[in-house]
C-alpha cells in the first residue's frame, strides 16, 4: 500500500493494489501501521539530507519504507520486502508526479489529490517497479 | 468531414519545465503593481497591506522550494539553518531574479535572527511609495516567498522586509527570525 501524507498527518493519496472484501480489516490495520510509523519518519528527517529514508519501521512480516520531499510531504510504502532499488525508483517517479500536481497555484496543498491522471500514473509506476 | 479536436496533454504527461524561460520585466512589474493596487482595497493599515503581500508570496515559496530542489537533481534536503538560508540566498534567488542575493548575515546580538540583503529588489523597480504610506515595502511579497520556503521545510520563522536605502540604491533587507523550536533543534544537532 502506498500513502502520501500531508503536513497535518492527513492522507493526501492512497493506493492499495488488490482490494478483496476480506481485506477491509487489513486495510484499516495498514493505515494504523503507517500512521504509527510517521513518528519514526519525523525522527529520521532530521538525521539525514536524503529524501529516500529506506526502511523506517517493521510490523510482523511487513516493512514500511519512507521518502520525504523538500517541503516535507511524506511518501509511505507498506510492503513485504521489495528491493530498495525498486522502492526508491518508485518514490522518485511519484515525486515528479507530485511536483507536477502541486505547482498548480490553485492546488490546495492540504487537500487530497483527486486527479485521475495522477492516479493512473501512480498505478502504472507501481506496476512498472513492483512486478 | 470530421472535426479534429486537439487534446491538450495532461500536466502529468508533460515534463517539468527546466526553468530557463524569462518574462519581460515590464510585464512582471505591471502585474505586480496591479496586485499591490488590488490588495490595497480592503486593508486599513500599512502592516495589513504588507501582510497581504506576504500571504500572496507564501504559496509561491512552498512551490519554488520543491521545483528548485528538483531541478538541482540532487534529491537532497537541507536540515540545518545556515545551508537552508544559503539555498534561499543563492539557488532560489538565481531562479527567481537571475542572480544571487547580495549577502547573508547573522544578527550580531541574536543567533536566531538572520538578514538577507538585496541592493536592488526587482519587485520594487517601478514602485514609488508616497509619503503618506510611510515605510511600506512592497518587497514584503518576496518576504512571503522566503517564509513559504522556510516554513514548508519545517523552519518556522517570521520574515519581514525592511528598506534601508543607501544613496541611490533602494536596498532592502529581509529579516528572518527563527522560532525557539528551530534554535533548540539546531543546538541539539550541533551538540
Amino acid at each position: 500500500s502506498f500513502y502520501i501524507v500531508g503536513k497535518k498527518d492527513n492522507p493526501l493519496y492512497e493506493y492499495t493494489p488488490s482490494q478483496k472484501k476480506e481485506d477491509l480489516n487489513l486495510l484499516q490495520q495498514n493505515q494504523f501501521f503507517v500512521h504509527a510509523a510517521l513518528d519514526m519518519v519525523d525522527e529520521e528527517i532530521w538525521k539525514t539530507n536524503s529524501m529516500y529514508l529506506k526502511t523506517v519501521d517493521k510490523f510482523n512480516d511487513k516493512v514500511i519504507s519512507a521518502y520525504v520531499t523538500a517541503s516535507h510531504i511524506r511518501f509511505m510504502l507498506l510492503h513485504e520486502g521489495k528491493s530498495e532499488e525498486s522502492v526508491k525508483s518508485f518514490f522518485l517517479e511519484v515525486h515528479e508526479l507530485y511536483i507536477k500536481i502541486m505547482t498548480n497555484p490553485l492546488c490546495d496543498l492540504d487537500a487530497p489529490i483527486v486527479s485521475p491522471a495522477f492516479d493512473t500514473k501512480v498505478r502504472a509506476a507501481a506496476r512498472k517497479y513492483f512486478q | 468531414t470530421t472535426l479534429q479536436t486537439r487534446t491538450k496533454p495532461n500536466i502529468v504527461d508533460r515534463p517539468v519545465p527546466r526553468g530557463k524561460s524569462e518574462v519581460g520585466l515590464s510585464a512582471f512589474c505591471f502585474l505586480f503593481s496591479s496586485m499591490v493596487q488590488y490588495l490595497q482595497t480592503g486593508v486599513n493599515s500599512i502592516s495589513d497591506l504588507e501582510g497581504k503581500l506576504s500571504e500572496a508570496g507564501y504559496g509561491i515559496g512552498v512551490r519554488m522550494l520543491e521545483i528548485v530542489i528538483y531541478r538541482d537533481r540532487s534529491c537532497k534536503r537541507e536540515i540545518r539553518v545556515v545551508p537552508m538560508l544559503s539555498l534561499v540566498k543563492e539557488t532560489l534567488w538565481k531562479s527567481m531574479f537571475g542572480k544571487a542575493a547580495d549577502s547573508l548575515e547573522r544578527a550580531s546580538d541574536k543567533d536566531s535572527e538572520y538578514m538577507i540583503h538585496d541592493r536592488e529588489p526587482l519587485v520594487n523597480t517601478y514602485i514609488s511609495v508616497p509619503k503618506d504610506f510611510g515605510n511600506l515595502n512592497c518587497a514584503s511579497f518576496v518576504a512571503g516567498i522566503i517564509h513559504g520556503v522556510l516554513d514548508s521545510a519545517d523552519f518556522p520563522c517570521h520574515v519581514s522586509a525592511h528598506s534601508n536605502p543607501m544613496g541611490s540604491e533602494a536596498r532592502t533587507t529581509y529579516l528572518v527570525k527563527f522560532t525557539e523550536e528551530v534554535m533548540e533543534r539546531e543546538r541539539r544537532m550541533t551538540g
